[in-house]
């Protein structure tokens, strides 16, 4: 039997039936360059100095692995929260910008671009191109613009340019399409900084060794509370699938680690309006990868729909669309209901308000029960002053 | 595989090409469009089919792509609005999309409806050279369907090679690292681009497409090579006129 490649892909990008780079010829050139350097640039003592240094005192790693007592009294196990919202900007987006703008640097690109969807991947994008002083183009739809409307102006303050994508649904996939097509328009001096797991290769694996550093922590951070390296449950909410593919990353081939991948059902799996990729997708081609994708019988792409603008894509990357087809991981699926509800718990039981996006994972309870002396460990990806606005409406805290 | 292509390319005369997505403006115009196409002289044809998210697209093939699609185009429909296509014109007929649309339709039977309908070829940007190569040359050369590579300014000559060699009609050349529809005429660099091209001495013909606007933009790109492809200008062209219009944009381009 072949080694299931849960981890990383084969030579041409595929993890099991997924991935792939299928990209226009335009591209080709651009994500060549990338996939001849990106291996040997990680593994150089040079790249992980800057890299490690840059997580260290920038970033502010390594990010805590907190025991939620009070959420574990609720559901009775036992609740770690991994604190990518602790990190600088917020999320745990920052991990992978700092890692490809050092290798934007080494590529020798003069001007970087990225698309963004809750605004957390156009912050951290802009912000070390701040840091490097590169000039920075981020890709936001306009719906996403109204609705992260702090992160559109933290983006300015720091002094990038965010250009409004006005096709289709006006949201992530729609900034992805125009991020590409500015590529291809600028092939020699730019560098796309993707935000998530997705994409054609080698972003997928690129983004998912940047973000392994969340995993690699919790293991010790376990070890040092629990005398085991090894939790029972990892849970993580998946827009793309990246703060998901860094806190299950180095328990992906260790077959006594649950993997529990977090879907956004919007406003129902039968209403929609959803962006449930796994219950409502097959397999087809997005952002130059194979993926499981929402789409018509044509194989036109569904437009999605979820109150979080991070999870509001229609496909996931294909390292989770292989750990959904091999049953490697489970996936559950939770309404935009629930997750506000789960964020406003948070909130109120721990006195963490975290991001619209991370309170989707925090809603399986609902979903889920789990043994008193399980160890489950969260990544609580982001936190949520972006959404306060959305919040506030939604449980009407104001009046 | 000897198909319509190949005997057009025989010819010596310039190519002139028209790219116009299906379904646009109306529904039903698909078959009117490539008969006034033929009444004026075109001397092939590339047949868009819509998409919801054309990667390779700039605006004006994305909105002719978007109406389409509301218009209630699909890759069924085109088919069937193909299917008399050879009752009016010989001239070759490309099918251009993106993989997915052929993908969920079922590769095989994308290539048997191109087939029945009398197509020729297929463009599809985002299917690379190695998948098409490993998966379904075999379908495509059954179905006598060239497979139509894109190469760019930035395209390696070793790769360059590579798809020449996978190729067997024309290659298009990209005139510049661009979406459709973003160029403002052709300088120094695009003819020095078209000229080292064109003396590579390729088996396969080529062919220019992507910022050919008008005849100067044409006659540059031709003097290089067989011919060019113009898209979004004859697009911007039927939205503003309408498609009975075609006349006076074609001839603008031929009279020489
Ligand atoms: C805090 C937070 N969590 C999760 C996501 C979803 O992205 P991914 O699935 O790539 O982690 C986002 C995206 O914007 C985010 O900001």
């Amino acid at each position: 039997m072949k080694t299931p490649l849960y981890k990383e892909p084969n030579s041409l990008g595929f993890y099991g039936n997924f991935g792939g780079a299928f990209i226009p010829e335009m591209l080709y050139p651009n994500v060549q360059e990338l996939n001849e350097a990106y291996t040997t640039i990680l593994a150089s003592n040079d790249f992980k100095k800057d890299f490690n240094k840059l997580l260290r005192d920038y970033v502010g790693r390594p990010t805590p692995l907190y025991f939620a007592e009070r959420l574990s009294e609720r559901y009775q196990t036992k609740i770690y929260l991994k604190r990518e919202d602790l990190c600088h900007t917020g999320a745990h987006k920052i991990n992978n910008t700092v890692g490809q703008i050092l290798m934007a640097k080494r590529l020798g690109k003069k001007r970087i671009i990225a698309e963004t969807g809750a605004g957390q991947h156009g912050v951290a994008t802009a912000t070390v191109c701040a840091l490097m002083g590169i000039e920075c183009v981020v890709y936001m739809g306009a719906v996403d613009i109204k609705r992260q409307a702090p992160n559109v102006s933290r983006m300015k303050m720091l002094g990038a340019t965010v250009k409004p994508a006005t096709s289709g649904s006006q949201t992530l996939k729609d900034a992805t399409n125009e991020a590409i097509r500015d590529w291809i328009n600028n092939p020699t001096d730019t560098h796309y900084i993707i935000g998530s797991v997705v994409g054609p290769h080698p972003y997928p694996d690129l983004v998912a060794k940047l973000q392994a550093v969340i995993s690699e922590e919790v293991e010790q951070q376990l070890f040092e509370k629990e005398g085991t390296k090894v939790p029972d449950h990892v849970i993580a909410c998946v827009g793309g699938g990246s703060n998901a593919a860094g806190i299950y990353y180095q328990f992906l081939n260790n077959p006594e680690v649950n993997i529990i991948a977090v879907e956004a059902e919007g406003k129902g799996i039968l209403t929609g309006e959803s962006a449930a990729t796994t219950r409502l997708g097959r397999s087809g081609i997005i952002h130059g990868s194979k993926t499981l994708l929402m789409q018509n019988k044509d194989g036109q792409i569904t437009e999605p729909y979820s109150i979080s603008a991070g999870l509001d894509y229609p496909g996931i990357g294909p390292m989770h669309a292989n750990l959904f087809e091999s049953k490697r991981a489970e996936f559950i699926s939770v309404t935009d209901e629930d997750a506000m509800k789960a964020g406003l718990e948070l909130s109120q039981t721990e006195g963490i308000i975290p991001a619209i996006e991370t309170a989707h994972a925090f809603a399986i309870f609902k979903e889920r029960q789990f043994n008193h002396d399980e160890i489950l460990v969260f990544n609580c990806s982001g936190r949520g002053d972006k959404d306060l606005q959305t919040y506030t409406d939604y449980f009407k805290l104001i009046d | 595989m000897q198909n319509r292509i190949h005997q057009r390319l025989q010819q010596p005369e310039k190519i002139v090409s028209i790219y116009f997505t299906a379904g646009y403006p109306k529904r039903d115009d698909t078959l009117e469009v490539i008969q006034e196409l033929v009444n004026n002289g075109v001397d092939m044809i590339e047949v868009g089919l819509p998409y919801s998210d054309p990667l390779a697209d700039g605006p004006t093939i994305q909105q002719s792509s978007t109406q389409a699609l509301k218009n209630g185009m699909s890759s069924q429909l085109l088919f069937e609005q193909l299917k008399d296509l050879r009752q009016i014109t010989s001239v070759p007929v490309i099918v251009m999309g993106y993989f997915n649309a052929m993908l969920q339709y079922g590769v095989k039977a994308f290539c048997e409806s191109c087939e029945k309908c009398g197509i020729d070829g297929i463009i599809m940007p985002d299917l690379p050279i190695d998948i098409y190569q490993a998966e379904y040359q075999s379908i495509f050369e059954q179905h006598q369907l060239s497979f139509i590579s894109l190469i760019t300014p930035q395209t390696s000559d070793e790769r360059i090679k590579q798809l020449d060699e996978a190729s067997n009609s024309f290659i298009y050349m990209v005139s510049s690292a661009s979406t459709t529809g973003s160029q403002a005429g052709f300088g120094q660099t695009e003819l020095d681009y078209f000229k080292r091209i064109h003396d590579m001495r390729l088996k396969n013909k080529l062919i220019v497409g992507f910022g050919i606007k008008d005849q100067t933009s044409f006659d540059q790109a031709a003097q290089y090579t067989s011919g060019c492809i113009i898209g979004s200008a004859y697009i911007k062209h039927i939205t503003e006129h309408g498609l009975r219009q075609t006349k006076p944009f074609i001839k603008s381009l031929k009279e020489q």
